[in-house]
């Protein structure tokens, strides 16, 4: 056996969907956690609930990137579907983990190391409950990984108690099924391969969550109290996490609850509805991905043009039309920048990680109310569905900014108030909200068809120009709370690269990894601080890479900053797969080998 | 100021029937639009209703531009064409002690908006639903809305290429807690069923028929002046009294239904069919279906179910509207964060 490879591989698991696989998968992710070890944990399923394969790849690094791997070390194939192709597509020299039962050609593991376990016999001699054998029978593999690459059994233990909410017959059968593989390759499987997991320091201070929860989260946080929501794969399990927050910590002893969940009959209701409660006055938000986004063109308008505060949670995927559902992609920006007919502009907040997921979440509040329109929380299916080793979650910095509302006293001082008036020059009107006094002169009609500074119907054409003029103006002023952009290295580099989101994890490392000395800057909102367009002009060539086909940051930067947009190249990815560092290090150096 | 208008009368409220109203109409003259604007404007301050505690909503259509014409000093909403009952639902939520009075077209919700309106049935929220059914688009320029009958012709002569939509039918279907349907033109009869939707708990659908003077008020169409004269049949004359009034009518034992409301007030049904009772949901659903078999249109009270809960209750809404609720209620402690954080450490 050649020297040992210690926290630097990648174990992938192949199994059918919906057989029990995930619990087993996530098992081995939360053990390698409980070890110290920051891996990265990819889940890349089906659209589909039962019998479509997925793959879920466990990824160990020296610095523990979060990033997907293109390299596989260790395949675990235990779906009778796909065996085939997973093996084709393994490099030789790796490891295969089989399933004796499925009888696979001795000839296709030449070349490879293999362990062939007896999976189904096993599962049938030694779980006698037959109601149970289907689910336990994946902890098996678990037992296997365990023994066979050095997850220490105490940790997979602690594992499966945390799991099991600590109870202990639970802890009892699964401990159990995953004993049956610890034995079995105790006794029958002869190390010959060189990758070992061992405990290491990636961990400490870190916590695991997905985006979506921190999402959810990070609305309750900031003060949400309606939530409308229709389902949609990426972005369901963000409306889950509202649901189970909500009832966990907004539900008075009495049961009454300081919340709302409107389940939608569909994304025009959901963002109707977000609507309505924002204009009451509450603090409301939408979850979605890109075919909901679509639908809620018309009433992204409405928001703009009547000036009411939104804020919606679009977890990105594969487009255009159904594209792949369970895939990601960065390819609703120009859709979300520009949404609606007409001229229009809605403020990003762009997170790249978990932690800024829940922060930026929080402050979307803060910016709907400050500037009173839709505002959108950009995340995506990486970010939003796997589950990450990420910073912890931090307290918010500052109380909740409800912007301009007028009270009395407020109205008193102004003493002829319009709705749309810009009283203090920065384009931001005072908004008065029913039922909060009864004082007649607050009340208005709000509407999408013209109107003046007083809310009349209006058509008169100099009226509208000047109000789309105050729009463009007050959305303009969102950079002031906005994420300010992240910059890595010194800034004088020859190269400037930008990027955003959860690629930010396959950039810096591919910058890491590379010679290359760029700097790099992260957005994380959009419309563009002006330190964009400053790093732009201080560096010779600016490379933006991106998930979508057309470059839609870059094209955005073009538009915002036309005086650079000769020097703004693209690097774009748009096939589903979350990036990875290779491909940025390739795509990298070949475009910047290019003059 | 003038003797007259000293004189002028209040509600118990203080204000006159002008604090009702709105900004100038822009109707064609003669729509029936204007009526039920009037007939809403009476029904507010007989009731003597408060302008703060109502929303009025909308959506896109001649009908939906109404809301702008009475109860001026009224919050409104003028939402997309369609949409309206998301927009209310959402303003429910945020504030269910605000009621929203919802305004629409037959185009607004039997077209394009008929699937919120479906679902805003379902949720049941306290809400007027005002449908101003003209049987087609008037400020599309008159094509035919999906309540438009089959044997009703457009001006040029042109027969609708599919069949109506029953609101009243569908909406009763639905499990809506208040249906009636009356006529821009009765104010004896639309007045105290709008007063009546006002006191109901729950959701208050009226659909009334309001002819299209410009698009479809010839006499070969259905939703005509001279054709519902001639095919309206109603099964009770109404009468609301209001809970801060106490008159007491004699009636000959058997001749009245009363109806008590939510709030108190009282809808008197003076009966004109013995065994017509809007309590009882199969004899509703069956009056509806051998009216409209008969080429009649059935109007007054249609059935009123006061068991229904609200979205409000069914949601456990707190007592204090969810817009009023303040940071120390809204966002968990620091302790709080700081526990989720040790959670996620395992
Ligand atoms: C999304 C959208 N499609 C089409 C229109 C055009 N439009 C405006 S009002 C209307 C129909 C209104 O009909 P109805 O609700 O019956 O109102 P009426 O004018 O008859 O009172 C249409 C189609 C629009 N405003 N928005
Ligand atoms: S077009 Fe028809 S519905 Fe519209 S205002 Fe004129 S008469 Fe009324
Ligand atoms: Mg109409």
């Amino acid at each position: 056996m050649s020297k040992s490879v210690v926290n630097d591989f990648t174990l992938n698991i192949a199994t059918p969907n919906g057989t029990g696989s995930q619990t087993s998968n996530t098992i081995i992710f939360r053990a390698l956690y409980h070890m110290g070890i920051a891996a990265a944990a990819k889940n890349l399923f089906p659209s589909n609930i039962q019998g479509l394969p997925t793959w879920f790849s466990i990824r160990v690094s020296a610095g523990g990137w979060q990033a997907r791997a293109e390299q596989c070390e260790i395949l675990l194939t235990l779906n009778p579907a796909t065996w085939n192709q997973d093996i084709a597509n393994h490099p030789r020299g790796g490891v295969i983990v089989d399933n004796t039962d499925y009888k696979i050609p001795e000839s296709r593991f030449e070349g490879y190391v293999r362990y062939s376990v007896p999976f189904e016999s096993l599962a049938l001699k030694h779980l006698r409950d037959a109601k149970l054998r289907p689910k336990l029978k994946n902890l098996i593999y678990v037992g296997v990984v365990a023994q066979l690459f050095g997850i220490e059994e105490e940790s997979v233990q602690a594992t499966i108690r945390a799991m099991f909410a600590n109870k202990q017959e639970l802890f009892d059968v699964n401990w159990e099924a995953c004993k049956i593989g610890i034995d079995y390759a105790k006794e029958n499987l002869k190390k010959q391969d060189p990758y070992r997991f061992a405990r290491a320091n990636q961990t400490a201070g870190k916590i695991l969550i997905d985006g979506n929860d921190a999402c959810g989260l990070g609305a309750v946080y900031g003060g949400c109290t309606a939530f409308t929501w229709y389902p949609i794969t990426p972005a369901s399990s963000l409306g889950e996490a509202v649901i189970e927050f909500f009832r966990k910590y907004r539900t008075e002893k009495d049961g009454t609850r300081n919340y709302a969940v409107v389940q939608a009959e569909d994304e025009l209701a959901a963002i109707g509805m977000v609507l309505g409660a924002g204009w009451a006055g509450a603090r409301a938000a939408t979850s979605t991905s890109g075919p909901g986004i679509s639908l809620m063109g018309e009433n992204f308008g409405y928001g703009y043009y009547a000036e009411i505060p939104a804020v919606v949670f679009d977890v990105q995927r594969v487009g255009p039309s159904t594209g792949l559902p369970t895939r990601t992609q960065q390819s609703d920006l120009l859709l979300v920048a520009f949404h609606s007919h007409g001229d229009t502009s809605f403020p990003m907040l762009i997170p790249a990680n978990a932690a800024e997921c829940f922060e930026f979440a929080w402050r979307a509040f803060d910016v709907a109310d400050r500037y009173q329109t839709p505002v959108v929380v950009m995340s995506d299916l990486d970010l939003g569905m796997n589950t990450w080793v990420s910073e912890p979650l931090v307290y918010p910095d500052r109380p909740f900014d409800r912007g301009k509302i007028l009270t009395p006293e407020k109205l008193a001082q102004l003493e002829k108030w319009g709705r749309y008036k810009d009283v203090d020059g920065d384009g931001i009107p005072y908004r008065s909200i029913a039922g909060r006094t009864q004082d007649s002169r607050f009340s208005y009609f709000t509407r999408g068809s013209g109107h003046d500074e007083n809310a009349v119907y209006s058509e008169s054409d100099q009226v509208y120009a000047r109000n789309l003029d105050r729009l463009a103006r007050k959305i303009r002023g969102t950079v002031q709370v906005l994420p300010e952009p992240v910059l890595a290295g010194k800034g004088n580099a020859e190269v400037g690269i930008i990027a955003f989101g959860s690629t930010d994890h396959a950039v810096r490392e591919a910058l890491a990894a590379n010679e290359t000395a760029a700097d790099y800057l992260r957005l994380r909102a959009y419309p563009f601080h002006d330190s964009v367009g400053e790093f732009i002009a201080g560096h010779d060539r600016v490379v933006v890479i991106e998930q979508n086909q057309q470059g839609q940051m870059a094209q955005l930067l073009r538009m915002a900053l036309p005086e650079h947009a000769p020097k703004i190249e693209s690097i774009t990815y748009y096939g589903g797969l979350p990036l990875s560092a290779a491909f940025v290090a390739r795509a990298l150096n070949g475009t910047l080998a290019k003059v | 100021m003038s003797e007259s208008a000293t004189a002028q009368k209040t509600n118990r409220v203080g204000l006159t029937k002008e604090d009702y109203g709105g900004a100038p109409s822009t109707m064609c003259k003669g729509c029936g639009h204007d009526r039920i604007s009037e007939a809403v404007i009476q029904a507010a301050f007989h009731l003597g209703v408060e302008s703060h505690r109502i929303v009025k909503m909308s959506g896109i259509g001649c009908s939906s531009k109404t809301p702008a014409y009475f109860l001026g000093r009224t919050f409104g909403l003028n939402a997309t064409h369609g949409r309206m009952p998301s927009f209310a639902t959402g303003s429910y939520v945020a504030n269910s002690a605000l009621m929203p009075l919802g305004v629409s077209g037959d185009g607004d919700t039997a077209s394009i908006g008929i699937g919120q309106f479906v679902h805003l049935v379902r949720r049941n929220p306290k809400m007027v639903y005002i449908v101003e059914n003209n049987g087609v688009y008037g400020l599309t320029k008159g094509q035919f809305s999906a309540t438009a009958d089959r044997e009703s012709p457009s001006k040029r002569g042109a027969l609708p290429s599919e069949g109506p939509i029953d609101l009243c039918s569908l909406a009763l279907d639905l499990g809506c807690s208040f249906v009636a349907r009356s006529f821009s033109g009765d104010k004896k009869q639309l007045v105290p069923l709008i007063e009546a939707a006002f006191s109901h708990n729950g959701l208050a659908f009226l659909d009334v028929i309001s002819p299209c003077v410009t698009f479809n008020n010839h006499d070969e169409s259905t939703k005509s002046y001279t054709y519902h004269k001639d095919h309206e049949v109603h099964y009770h004359d109404v009468t609301f009294v209001p809970h801060f009034e106490h008159i007491d009518v004699e009636y000959e034992p058997g001749s009245v239904q009363t109806v008590p409301l939510h709030d108190g007030s009282k809808l008197h049904l003076k009966k004109l069919d013995a065994a017509y009772d809007p309590t009882d949901f199969q004899r509703a659903a069956h009056a509806l279906r051998e009216t409209r078999a008969n080429r009649q249109i059935l109007t007054g009270l249609i059935y009123i179910n006061k068991g229904t809960p609200t979205f409000a209750e069914t949601l456990k809404l707190p007592a204090t509207p969810l817009a009023s609720l303040d940071e120390k209620t809204l966002r968990p402690s620091r302790e709080a964060l700081d526990k989720f954080n040790a959670a996620h450490r395992v």
